[in-house]
């Protein structure tokens, strides 16, 4: 049964168990495949076909929401049966803001037919490459494929359906316990190429004999693509989300030159619909400096005054931005390096947490390649070491000094997610430790 | 047709298929939620989850396939393709892999549960988060939250070596937050634990939290924190909290003691261990007041269980032993690799996730000291109280917390009240100058601790108790 078939069946079955009550169903089929190597071996191969229906009804002022895995008959029934005997006693929702109208999309997933296709021996190929290219260099790492097909009904008479392909490859290159990455994604298989990957691990990690301690203070630095999704990542769950904002929980303030004017922002969904049923379209959050826009769902677009732009996450969470990206800019690599006399070369960070939302102050670790850049050349490796650091405080105003010229589509941890993320050249960065202490 | 049966049919289908081992679970699983905000809820889930995840073993290469069809002919189909898939693993292959002996059980286990939190009204369950977390706004909170969580999770395993094992677990737990929100910086303060707190245990666990009692000192404190002195930088005496040292359990020694992590399996992603295998049995981890177990029989904790998810039956083991490193949290696999004889500590969240090596409970044995006295014999130093912040390197190694709130430790005498606390340094050099340690354990639990690629979320135990660590650097600041 296709998952237009079984949101339509759902949302059918619910309107007659609970009559006045405002009703929406999504269905989403995904097909997962992961091939996980480590030690220069696939250690972990899986693979996943999963069908998961929601259900949400608001009746008499009260909602809640469902899910289950169990398709057949009886178990969409039981779902049905589940939900309008909890809605009757759920607590009272005050800040319910109804059904999406209906609307059609805006956006149409892309969906690549080799993708969506892809066998266990296409992602070992790509694994195959990955190794070799190291040379000989102890790899690890993995390759996904992914497919969703996703339907969304309501009540409202809002229908929507939609595919989308998805396509990973991320792997690590070691030598002597100095690690170089290198990672991607794209909608296609094809756009993944191990070798060349492979080869750019193996030479970052290369690159790292011997590396010097340096001592804890503020540097110039030019973050790789890598460390710039995990900026992006903050950003994402932090900064944008309008429930946070409501809440005095974000920095962020419409119409207020909070940024470098160098940056630009946006959120390019791959998804072209959220789960409330709002069709979603490229979101402008930020452009040369200035704060536009903020994720909204049905809820902090109701407070707000404004109209939902299609991230429902979790009711308890807010809006959520999956695919986020700061705009290129005009400057390659070799430039931003050649315009630092003293600074840093950092190519990914770690296990960054938040200290305090409101200023997203935030600690982690450098990971996978840190690099003295001295007279516009990089000069020698350095160990990793952790930082503190503001993270709008380094886009502010002033401090970027350069954006690389190519975003490069990073993973995200979210399926179907994606940071776009080209080079930062940041006029300060705050090391608070090293591997010392 | 049973559970087993569909379990059994995929086993069989994956040997038909060219497997030398395989194994299967089915699991059926419901997952309920509140969370309430500002004495409103704000959000109300219930999910219900069932499948069958199938591993094959096919020479040196493991293949898994999950799906949500429980039919008979679904369950072949699944132990097929678990084996095809794994023969493309074989394309770029490894070592052979051996598994450690285990009993091959038929056994049924259940977690206690008093009173079963699924079967308690919704209604009074909103009750009790909306009225904490309004009495939170009326304290001065900014921003109030309460949360419950419940997970009643049945498994039915089978194995090609002739397991058969179900297990029935329920779990759940719940905690409350106060936000201050001042010029530029919130301050929070929460009860019983940033996360809550959790246990392999019915509602009883959350009536026993009486969270309203507390919801008054937390938006009082969380206030009072806004005009708090920061905490001063610099070396120091730090004592902690239960629950923040279960966290720095967590991290510093749990994740550390993995032996997939270890081995490099984990490399690219969660990364791997400061530990060296060749060093087991003598490396100095901590001082000699750290006694560290791995104990997955530990009544109510969250990490208990009566088998791992690849049938090995639960059993208590030294992972720090007087200060010295005895003992890794391993598989069936990973162990032969390590030429170790025990497993134990293999686990997945879920029917469709691959199980891997997970903390059961990993935590402290009492000291011989109380929190009083550890207090009245400090002459300077920090105390530090529940965590608000956790990041740790790849290595497990370079570590720095952030606390919710500190007090100033003058001359056996906690002081005022300190905010921003958070401090770092190095695991092994920590944990050797710890020179006391409460005898007041509890058994912390955190459902939140993410691993593997899917990502997976494992539910963790951590015995725990205030302790004091020497010559801490604290006062970290952006």
């Amino acid at each position: 049964m296709s998952v237009t078939t079984t949101a339509e069946q759902v949302l059918e079955l619910a309107v007659r168990a609970l009559p006045g009550a405002e009703v929406d169903v999504t269905a989403d089929a995904v097909h997962r495949a992961l091939t996980r190597f480590a030690n220069s071996r696939i250690h972990q191969n899986v693979a996943e076909d999963t069908v998961t229906v929601r259900l949400r009804a608001h009746l008499d002022g009260r909602t809640v929401t469902t899910t289950t895995t169990l398709t057949g008959p009886e178990g969409l029934t039981s779902l049905v049966a589940r939900t309008a005997a909890a809605v009757r006693s759920a607590p009272r929702d005050p800040g319910w803001p109804g059904l999406a109208p209906p609307s059609p999309l805006a956006l149409s997933g892309v969906v690549d037919e080799a993708t969506r296709n892809a066998s266990p021996d296409d992602r070992a190929a790509r694994v195959r490459d990955f190794v070799d290219a190291a040379g000989g260099l102890e790899t690890a790492g993995y390759c996904q494929t992914g497919h969703w097909s996703g339907a969304y009904r309501n009540s409202a008479g809002q229908s929507l359906s939609a595919q989308a392909t998805t396509a990973e490859l991320d792997g690590i290159a070691r030598d002597a316990g100095a690690d170089g990455v290198a990672r991607r994604s794209s909608v296609r298989l094809s756009d993944l190429d191990g070798a060349a990957l492979g080869t750019r691990a193996a030479a970052k990690a290369r690159s790292q004999a011997d590396p010097v301690e340096l001592p804890p203070g503020r540097y110039e630095v030019i973050l790789e693509p890598e460390a710039v999704a995990d900026l992006l990542t903050n950003f994402a769950l932090f900064g944008f989300n309008a429930k946070a904002v409501q809440e005095r929980r974000s920095f962020a303030e419409l119409g207020a030159a909070q940024f470098d004017e160098a940056i630009s922002l946006y959120d390019d969904p791959r998804e072209p619909f959220d789960g409330e049923g709002t069709p979603r379209t490229r979101l402008a959050l930020v452009e040369k400096g200035i704060t536009t826009a903020l994720a909204h769902d049905r809820r902090t677009a109701a407070v707000s005054g404004a109209a939902s732009t299609g991230h429902a996450g979790s009711a308890a969470w807010g809006p959520m931005l999956n695919n986020l990206g700061f705009a290129p800019g005009g400057s390659s690599a070799e430039e931003m390096t050649s315009r630092v006399e003293r600074g840093l070369l950092i190519t990914d960070l770690w296990y960054t947490r938040v200290l305090d939302p409101r200023t997203l102050a935030l600690t982690g670790l450098t990971r996978n390649g840190v690099w003295l850049i001295e007279g516009g050349e990089v000069t020698r490796p350095v160990r990793n070491m952790r930082f503190t650091q503001l993270y709008p405080q380094a886009l502010g105003p002033g401090a970027v000094l350069g954006v690389g010229a190519d975003a490069v589509p990073q993973p995200s941890r979210v399926f179907l997610g994606a940071w776009t993320a080209p080079a930062l050249h940041l006029a300060s960065w705050n090391i608070t430790g090293n591997a010392s202490g | 047709m049973s559970f087993f049966d569909v379990a059994e049919a995929a086993v069989a289908a994956a040997l038909d298929a060219g497997a030398r081992y395989a194994d299967a679970r089915v699991m059926h699983k419901r997952y309920e939620s509140m969370e309430a905000r500002n004495g409103e809820v704000e959000d109300l889930n219930s999910d219900e989850s069932a499948g069958l995840g199938v591993r094959a073993l096919v020479g040196s290469s493991w293949g898994f396939y999950a799906v949500p069809d429980l039919s008979d002919s679904a369950a072949r189909l699944a132990g097929a393709r678990a084996t095809a898939i794994a023969k493309a693993s074989a394309r770029v292959a490894g070592p052979g892999v051996d598994l450690v002996p285990t009993t091959a059980s038929t056994a049924t286990w259940a977690s206690e549960c008093l009173i079963d939190p699924l079967a308690v009204p919704l209604s009074d369950k909103g009750d009790l988060l909306t009225h904490a977390t309004k009495t939170m706004v009326e304290h001065g909170a900014d921003q109030a939250t309460g949360v419950y969580q419940v997970w009643d999770t049945r498994k039915w395993f089978v194995s090609s070596e002739g397991h058969r094992i179900d297990q029935h677990v329920r779990e759940c737990g719940a905690g409350i937050q106060a936000t201050a929100i001042g010029e530029g910086e919130t301050q929070v303060r929460s009860y019983p634990a940033a996360r809550g707190q959790y246990g392999t245990r019915g509602w009883e666990l959350v009536q026993g939290l009486d969270l309203l009692a507390h919801a008054p000192r937390l938006a009082d404190e969380s206030r009072a924190l806004l005009s708090a002195p920061t905490c001063p930088s610099g070396e120091t005496a730090l004592i902690l909290g239960g629950e923040q040292l279960f966290l720095q359990i967590h991290e510093s020694v749990g994740h550390a003691i993995e032996l997939d992590r270890i081995l490099g399996w984990e490399a690219a992603f969660a990364g791997t261990s400061w530990l060296d295998l060749s060093q087991l049995g003598s490396l100095r981890y901590g001082s000699e007041l750290m006694n560290i177990t791995i104990d997955p029989t530990l009544p109510g904790a969250l990490g208990s269980f009566g088998f791992d998810d690849e049938g090995t039956p639960a059993a208590k083991r030294y992972a720090v032993k007087d200060g010295v490193w005895v003992g890794v949290l391993a598989g069936r696999d990973s162990a032969a690799l390590a030429g170790l004889d025990y497993g134990g500590s293999v686990r997945a969240d879920g029917w469709a996730r691959l199980p891997m090596v997970r903390m059961t409970n990993v935590g402290l044995e009492p000291g011989p000291h109380t929190l009083e006295q550890i207090i009245a014999e400090t002459d300077d130093g920090v105390f530090m109280e529940n965590n608000r912040s956790w990041s740790i390197d790849d290595k497990r190694l370079n570590f720095q917390f952030g606390c919710e709130i500190a007090y100033e430790v003058k001359n056996g005498k906690k002081g005022r009240m300190l905010r921003n606390p958070t401090y770092t340094g190095i695991g092994p050099k920590f944990w050797q100058s710890m020179d006391m340690l409460s005898s007041e354990i509890e058994y912390w639990g955190t459902p939140n601790c993410g691993k593997g690629q899917p990502t997976q979320v494992g539910h963790t135990g951590h015995p725990s108790a205030p302790a004091r660590f020497q010559n801490v650097r604290v006062g970290v600041r952006a």
